[in-house]
């Protein structure tokens, strides 16, 4: 190991040469950037479910004698250019953002699972099936949910249709190369020896073995997802106007960050520190699920 | 060199055309009537009728499929409902911007990730690698549409250096020029130059070690040459292979920085396309993206083989 690249790695060296066989579960609780990270997470999900309790009205009210006003006692994030609260627009605004992130991440993740399984056993899938991710993954995705905007019309579903279908195919090929080294394990080989049937190879042998890298993949889809609805709906062809979310809250922002650079500042903020924990989470669930990987970086 | 470039070509076809096959699926497959939809509510049945005719949209599937292919191939891609002239006059007025915004700001990625890498690799654990190793993770999270318009509350609203949006051709002057393109790019590079740091830095880390750096050493070449010639050439591979994918994120970015700094790019014409239904427009925009990056991944691929002569015979 030259040395600690992302800042969970030493952890992750002395988790393993202390105890090898210690359960993944319990290095990830001794492993201080995961716990970090998952405590943000686990705050930013309450404070997003309670934001009736802990923001409550409606953040889109408007309150024209109210505008403009800075940070302080009585609007914690001060006001935007119509008087609105902008703590209310972060707080409510993050539901929209953490729900399309985490959707996309369950839908995107499983279908790349199932797929990535087919394509690591059934060459024939493979090949058209790696084309077809070639293409997207070096396309960009937002120019492609852009143009899905425009035939599907701008909203919350075309928004998780388009992002989903673009970010199978990272997770694909990450799923797809694990698969191709399992299938040559020889416990896959005494399986087949022995007339376990295909589905079931998949279940007990396989899909046990590509849990790992589909953890670690799944929390960098979630922070690539909630980016994308961001930046899908700062430009205008994210979810529709009258819905609130980070990305939704800084497009009018723009005008006014001479006068008031708060309305600019917090809700960007709060979308950075999601994605922030994201990636130091899917870090360091490499370090814990793969210290080989975490090693060699 | 031509073979391995013939190589290359081959797979690239994919990239261009994966996503305009998408697009082209889309605009048929969607519910509505596309032509209508671009007319608008004021539009006489016999007028979709004629669009419907002229987007060849009354046909069966494969035929349209063949109908496209030709058109992508000949470079005709029919007329701008909105322009009212054809896409492919259109589009080289606004490639220009996006081909240079990203080629700046992949520039200022590659400098910024090569000379942050090597000098948090130089110092090895010690507090400015760490400030530049936490910087990196904070990069990597940034959005950059945010960050863009940070920079531009920075360096444009407090303390004027730059102008607060527009844009100036290199034609008109190029301090002119650079004035306008430089915060773009910044805020574009802001998320690949942290990545390419973090690569850059941890395969430097592997290079020093190599033991062809040490013997070098002991030769007592002086340190300048060991690193300049001997270990940046190498760790540098890496950081060229990921500019290929850096540069088709760009181009996904663009979209978002052309908007908020108001340059003339395909990002911007690709969302007022996308708002005026104008699908010829969205169409020849996704074309002409795809393009640009296939020939920049070709031009990555050159460099690379010059980097790494082994790539050239594999």
């Amino acid at each position: 190991m030259t040395a600690a690249e992302t800042t969970g790695t030493e952890e992750a060296r002395e988790g393993f040469g202390a105890s090898p066989n210690r359960t993944a579960l319990e290095r990830f609780l001794r492993h201080p950037t995961a716990m970090a990270s998952t405590a943000v997470l686990v705050l930013l999900g309450l404070v997003t479910i309670l934001a009736p309790v802990i923001a409550p009205g409606d953040p889109m009210r408007v309150n024209p004698v109210a505008r403009f006003t800075a940070p302080g006692a009585e609007y914690f994030f001060g006001t935007d250019n119509l008087g609105r609260d902008v703590f209310r627009i972060v707080v409510h605004g993050g539901r929209t953002s953490l729900l399309v992130g985490l959707v996309v991440t369950v839908v995107s993740v499983s279908i790349a699972t199932v797929l990535g399984l087919v394509s690591g056993f059934f060459h024939q899938v493979d090949i058209v099936l790696m084309r077809f991710v070639d293409g997207i993954m070096a396309f960009p995705s937002i120019v492609l949910a852009t143009a899905a905007a425009a035939y599907l019309g701008a909203s919350v579903s075309t928004v998780i249709l388009a992002l989903s279908f673009v970010l199978i195919a990272p997770s694909l090929r990450v799923v797809r190369g694990q698969v191709l080294v399992v299938r040559e394990l020889q416990m896959i080989e005494a399986a087949r020896a022995t007339g376990v049937p295909t589905l079931r190879i998949f279940r007990r042998y396989v899909l046990p073995a590509v849990t790992s890298p589909i953890l670690v993949q799944a929390s960098f889809i979630f922070s690539a997802a909630v980016l994308g609805e961001a930046a899908l709906s700062f430009i205008g062809v994210g979810i529709g106007p009258t819905d609130l979310s980070w990305g939704n809250a800084l497009t009018e922002a723009r005008d006014y960050i001479g006068r008031a650079p708060w309305i600019v500042i917090f809700p960007g903020l709060a979308l950075m520190i999601t994605i922030l924990a994201l990636n130091l989470l899917g870090d360091s669930l490499r370090d814990i699920l793969d210290p080989r990987l975490a090693r060699r970086r | 060199m031509l073979r391995y470039l013939g190589k290359r070509f081959l797979l690239i076809l994919p990239t261009i055309f994966v996503p305009l096959i998408m697009v082209f699926l889309l605009l048929r497959l969607s519910p509505g009537d596309p032509a209508g939809m671009m007319l608008g509510d004021q539009a006489t049945a016999d007028q979709i009728a004629a669009l419907r005719e002229q987007l060849g949209l009354d046909r069966p599937l494969h035929v349209q499929f063949l109908i496209w292919l030709k058109g992508i191939v000949t470079l005709d891609l029919g007329q701008s409902i909105f322009f009212r002239e054809p896409v492919m006059e259109i589009i080289p007025r606004y490639a220009g911007v996006t081909i240079l915004l990203t080629l700046v700001a992949l520039t200022l990625a590659v400098l910024i990730g090569v000379a942050m890498g090597v000098i948090s690799a130089l110092n090895r654990n010690n507090p400015i690698d760490r400030g530049v190793v936490t910087t990196a993770v904070l990069g990597i999270s940034v959005p950059e549409f945010w960050f863009a318009l940070l920079l531009i509350f920075l360096f444009s609203v407090t303390l004027r250096w730059f102008p607060v949006s527009g844009y100036t051709p290199p034609s008109a002057g190029l301090i002119a020029w650079g004035t306008t393109i430089f915060l773009p790019a910044l805020a574009l590079g802001v998320r690949q130059s942290a990545l390419m740091t973090r690569m850059m830095r941890s395969s430097m880390l592997d290079v020093l070690d190599e033991p062809y750096i040490t013997t070098a050493r002991a030769q007592g070449l002086p340190e300048r040459t060991v690193l300049g010639r001997y270990a940046m050439r190498t760790a540098s591979i890496p950081v060229v292979t990921v500019a290929g994918l850096s540069a088709g994120y760009m181009l996904g970015g663009v979209v978002a920085i052309e908007i908020i700094f108001s340059l003339p790019g395909l990002g911007r014409l690709l969302v007022e396309a996308v708002a005026r239904r104008d699908y010829p427009v969205v169409e020849g925009g996704v074309l002409t993206i795809a393009l640009v990056l296939a020939v920049l991944n070709l031009l990555i691929d050159v460099l690379y083989a010059i980097l790494d002569p082994r790539i050239r015979y594999k």
